[in-house]
């Protein structure tokens, strides 16, 4: 294992035993830690591995249960995130920190709004200083817009330039391109190598390996609240980051073999047109037509702001449609309320589970049950002891690692609460599965673990539809590829025949960006 | 398995002092029964404790409605209103309902009067479930106009004035009015009656039927309710409903007690039933609650309002306590629910906050906890 010189002098931050505590829970447990000048430190690791925990206390948001903090070679402590921005360590959350009743330009600057010499909050020059960043992002956003009208890549760029607003030495980003489309994340990496050349210490947090490897210079590797392995990009490649974050090998999972036998048509999509909720005249789906069959994954691939979620959310009875018909099993959805048509056998697992898909005050148990409540009660009363079966084959089946069905959801990882919410939508007897971006944000096991679920389900004659922006899933777990792009189906592929690059320039992404570890794609 | 539940870790780390701090207002509850035992020789005697447990049944009652608001993150500020425009209502039947248009007086039986009076208050909450679901008015607000309605018209109907003499009179058929509040079956007064058999309703309701399930979802996330196929705002139509028919019971209740209906009945109820069901541990975001708790909010208030008067505090300190106690418990509240949010992940799981799902840092405000409601533009 190679062992990175600590006497670099490069070295602005570093982190010594650094361990966190919660409750009887070590999320940390002795970390020593280093932040180069003008580099990327990759943080590797599942969910549960501690990166988050270390950013959060790098970044003031949590405090150490033991360990220091040498800042410039002086000790610090941060009680708040202020104090850590004020020495120059700026975060990008992974949750997104923005206030969607404010705007851009508000949310940038909260909490140190630029001054006039009166007092007053100086406008002018915050409008000023987005409009700047948002140059330097090529994103057109205006920073009088209220965040709440904006896309969640969107919202994700307005994170990114409030933390280049900041001036940070230091500047971490966790999962900042989870929302991101490519070339959005091709500008990160652009604005990424400005700020290195500038001499800013980057802190790097994604779930995206390929992604992450090609804009590091260091790589870390944390396990179970350890640090476990450093090297240097140059030493190192995927299966080395991959092997040390697992600690055993991961098989690559489902085929993109078509399935043996497809069924009849279950989902029939037909010329559905979703109008813009915010911009009248403007269609955000625009005539997509989609049969999805017994037994069949169909993936749609595409951009940030393609349509994807909007067709998703369309066919589940979430948004209006100004056009086309959707028929589950021959029978029209027209009219047909989200209740109806998961009682029919259509329902979503959707994109955001914090926002559309847990409960987060309620039990694991009674998030798992919830879309299914009214099938197991006698006489109307609920009864308890077919809820709890039912609990129990729902976390069986989606192998969700838990401790009580009655701990609240919040106890379990990422991972662990999107199996909740599958399981949830599996309780109901869906005929059809629609699932947007089912693997947002949770690590590679777990994704592993969701494909070969769906592949299952598919294999048990369900009709499976996935939104994903991963070209690795997309190309491994499915038998047919439809491409959105702005709105409309560009292309589709039978997954067996496609490649990694027809598939990318069909969304209009950028190939060449992303490319080069071709080889290694199909873990994610 | 290793055992993170946030009860399991907690016990450990505090074991007293969690469970004073769990059963707070039962506590609370004993402390004030111990403390105006001894101040007071009648407070515990038979006769006190049914005077106490008849205040406390109104609110209770009420409080039972409100529970149910709360729960879905909303608030009902008329029932205050609806306890005396339902009281109104019977009084003006039992006195005689002059049709003046054929020019006869009706005197209907009791049990229409019953009928009619619940109706009235059950129409009140339809028209604030209505207002709060297909008019998108907040519930502060739709709730806070019916309050002034209701008690105008309740107002209007008396004509300002006290609806004398409830009990009826043989020749006109429509006796018993005041066995409504006044009658005693095995000793316990109607009232109390009418809230154990709610009490045990709400109960069922809650924790026993989808409905209830239901109301803990939209208020801790009505959006992932909404897509969970829960049928969102008929659960909201129908938590004002239940609030204002729980109200009207209240209204005759009362009306039945004193056998008189004064259209200023019940001023200020809905704040001692929103205190009642805070101190029983509900947030008022929404998804938060149960009956017991607020059972025991309402027997915390009543007893302590009356163990003060017993005691004779006057009034004016009665209501700086009774604030003190309000605050304190709400405090505590939030205290508790810091310390018990899951920071702990399962087993295999992720450091807390490391993905969106680990929620808010510790020790953070639970802003979380607001309820997210279906936002404009994402229909």
């Amino acid at each position: 294992m190679a062992v990175l010189d600590s006497s670099d002098n490069r070295v602005v931050l570093r982190a010594r035993g650094i361990a966190k505590h919660y409750g009887g829970v070590r999320a940390l447990k002795g970390v020593d830690f280093e932040i180069r000048a003008g580099k990327v430190t990759t943080l590797f690791g599942e969910n549960g591995a501690g990166k988050s925990t270390l950013m959060k206390i790098l970044a003031g948001v949590e405090k150490p249960t033991r360990g220091v903090l040498e800042l410039g070679g002086t000790e610090v402590a941060f009680d708040n995130t202020s104090e850590a921005l004020a020495r120059g360590i700026a975060i990008i959350h992974q949750e997104l920190n923005l206030a969607p009743n404010m705007s851009v330009r508000d949310n940038v600057f909260m909490g140190r709004e630029l001054r006039t010499r009166s007092g007053g909050i100086d406008y002018a020059a915050e409008a000023r200083a987005v409009r700047d960043a948002m140059e330097r992002l090529e994103e057109d956003i205006d920073p009088s817009t209220l965040v709440s009208e904006l896309r969640l890549g969107q919202q994700q760029i307005v994170e990114i330039a409030g933390a280049l607003l900041a001036d940070a030495r230091i500047l971490i980003m966790d999962e900042p391109t989870s929302a991101l489309s490519a070339p959005e994340v091709e500008v990160l990496f652009r604005v990424i190598e400005e700020l290195k050349s500038k001499g800013v210490a980057i802190v790097y947090i994604s779930h995206h390996l390929e992604e992450a490897l090609h804009v590091t210079d260091y790589a870390v590797v944390f396990r179970d609240g350890e640090l476990v392995a450093q090297a240097p990009v140059e030493d190192i490649d995927m299966a080395w980051v991959i092997h040390k974050m697992v600690g055993h090998k991961v098989e690559s999972t489902v085929g993109s073999r078509p399935p043996a036998e497809l069924g009849e048509v279950l989902l029939s999509i037909r010329n559905i047109v979703v109008p813009d909720p915010l911009t009248a005249g403007r269609n955000v789906v625009d005539g997509v037509s989609i049969d999805v069959r017994a037994g069949e994954l169909v993936c749609i691939y595409g951009l940030m702001g393609a349509g994807r979620t909007e067709l998703m959310e369309a066919v589940a009875g979430r948004m209006q449609t100004s056009g086309g018909e959707v028929r589950l099993a021959k029978r029209s959805l027209a009219g047909a309320s989200i209740r109806e048509r998961i009682q029919m056998g259509l329902s979503l697992v959707p994109e955001d589970r914090q926002r559309d898909g847990l409960v987060q005050m309620m039990s694991i148990g009674r998030n798992m049950v919830l879309a299914s409540i009214s099938s197991f009660t006698r006489r109307g009363w609920l009864v308890s002891r077919t809820e709890a079966q039912r609990i129990q084959h729902g976390a069986r089946e989606t192998l969700v690692k838990m401790g009580s069905p009655k701990d609240l959801i919040g106890s379990l990882s990422g991972g662990n609460q999107q199996k909740v919410v599958i399981s949830k939508t599996l309780l109901t007897n869906p005929k059809a599965m629609l699932l947007d971006e089912p693997t947002r944000g949770i690590d590679v096991g777990a994704k592993s673990e969701i494909f070969d679920l769906l592949a299952a389900q598919a294999k048990r004659g369900i009709g499976v539809l996935f939104v994903t922006s991963e070209i690795g899933e997309a190309l491994t777990s499915s038998h047919r590829i439809v491409v959105m792009a702005r709105g409309r189906i560009v292309r589709e592929f039978a997954t067996a025949e496609a490649t990694r690059d027809e598939v990318m320039a069909a969304s209009g992404e950028n190939v060449a960006v992303l490319s080069e570890s071709q080889e290694t794609g199909e873990i994610q | 398995m290793r055992d993170h539940s946030p009860a399991g870790t907690g016990a450990r780390n505090i074991g007293i002092g969690r469970i004073v701090l769990e059963g707070r207002a039962l506590v609370a509850l004993a402390v004030i029964v111990v403390l105006f035992a001894a101040l007071s020789p009648t407070y515990l005697s038979a006769d006190n404790l049914i005077v106490m447990t008849r205040h406390v049944a109104v609110n209770a009652i009420i409080a039972l409605g409100m529970l149910m608001v709360i729960l879905t993150g909303g608030i009902d500020l008329s029932v205050g209103s609806i306890v005396g425009l339902s009281g109104v209502v019977a009084g003006a039947l039992l006195q005689g309902w002059n049709l003046s248009l054929i020019d006869v007086v009706v005197y209907p039986k009791v049990w229409v009067v019953v009928v009619i009076a619940l109706g009235v208050g059950t129409l009140v909450g339809l028209i604030n479930g209505i207002l709060v679901t297909r008019f998108k008015v907040a519930p502060f607000v739709a709730t806070l106009g019916m309050m002034y309605v209701a008690r105008g018209s309740a107002m209007l109907i008396a004509d300002g004035k006290t609806f004398p003499r409830l009990q009826g009179s043989p020749e006109l058929g429509n006796t018993g009015f005041a066995k409504v509040g006044l009658g005693r079956i095995l000793g316990v007064p109607m009232g109390v009656w009418i809230m154990v058999v709610i009490a045990v309703v709400a109960f069922a309701l809650l924790s026993r039927r989808p409905f209830g399930r239901w109301l803990y979802a939209v208020g801790g996330n009505a959006r992932a309710a909404e897509l969970s196929g829960v049928p969102v705002r008929r659960v909201e139509r129908r938590v004002y409903v239940l609030s204002g028919f729980a109200a009207a019971v209240v209204g005759l209740v009362i009306a039945s007690e004193l056998t008189a209906a004064t259209p200023q009945t019940g001023e200020s109820y809905e704040l001692n039933a929103i205190a009642a069901v805070v101190i029983g541990g509900a947030a008022l975001s929404g998804g938060r609650g149960n009956v017991r708790g607020t059972l025991i909010g309402a027997f915390v208030i009543g007893f302590l309002s009356d163990g003060l008067v017993s005691v004779g505090v006057s009034t004016f300190w009665q209501m700086v306590i009774k604030g003190l106690v309000i605050i304190a418990a709400v405090a505590l509240d939030q205290f508790q629910q810091r310390i018990k949010r899951p920071v702990a992940p399962a087993a295999g799981g992720e450091s807390p906050g490391a993905d969106a799902g680990g929620g808010q840092p510790v020790g953070t405000l639970p802003v979380e906890l607001e309820p997210r409601k279906p936002t404009k533009g994402k229909n």
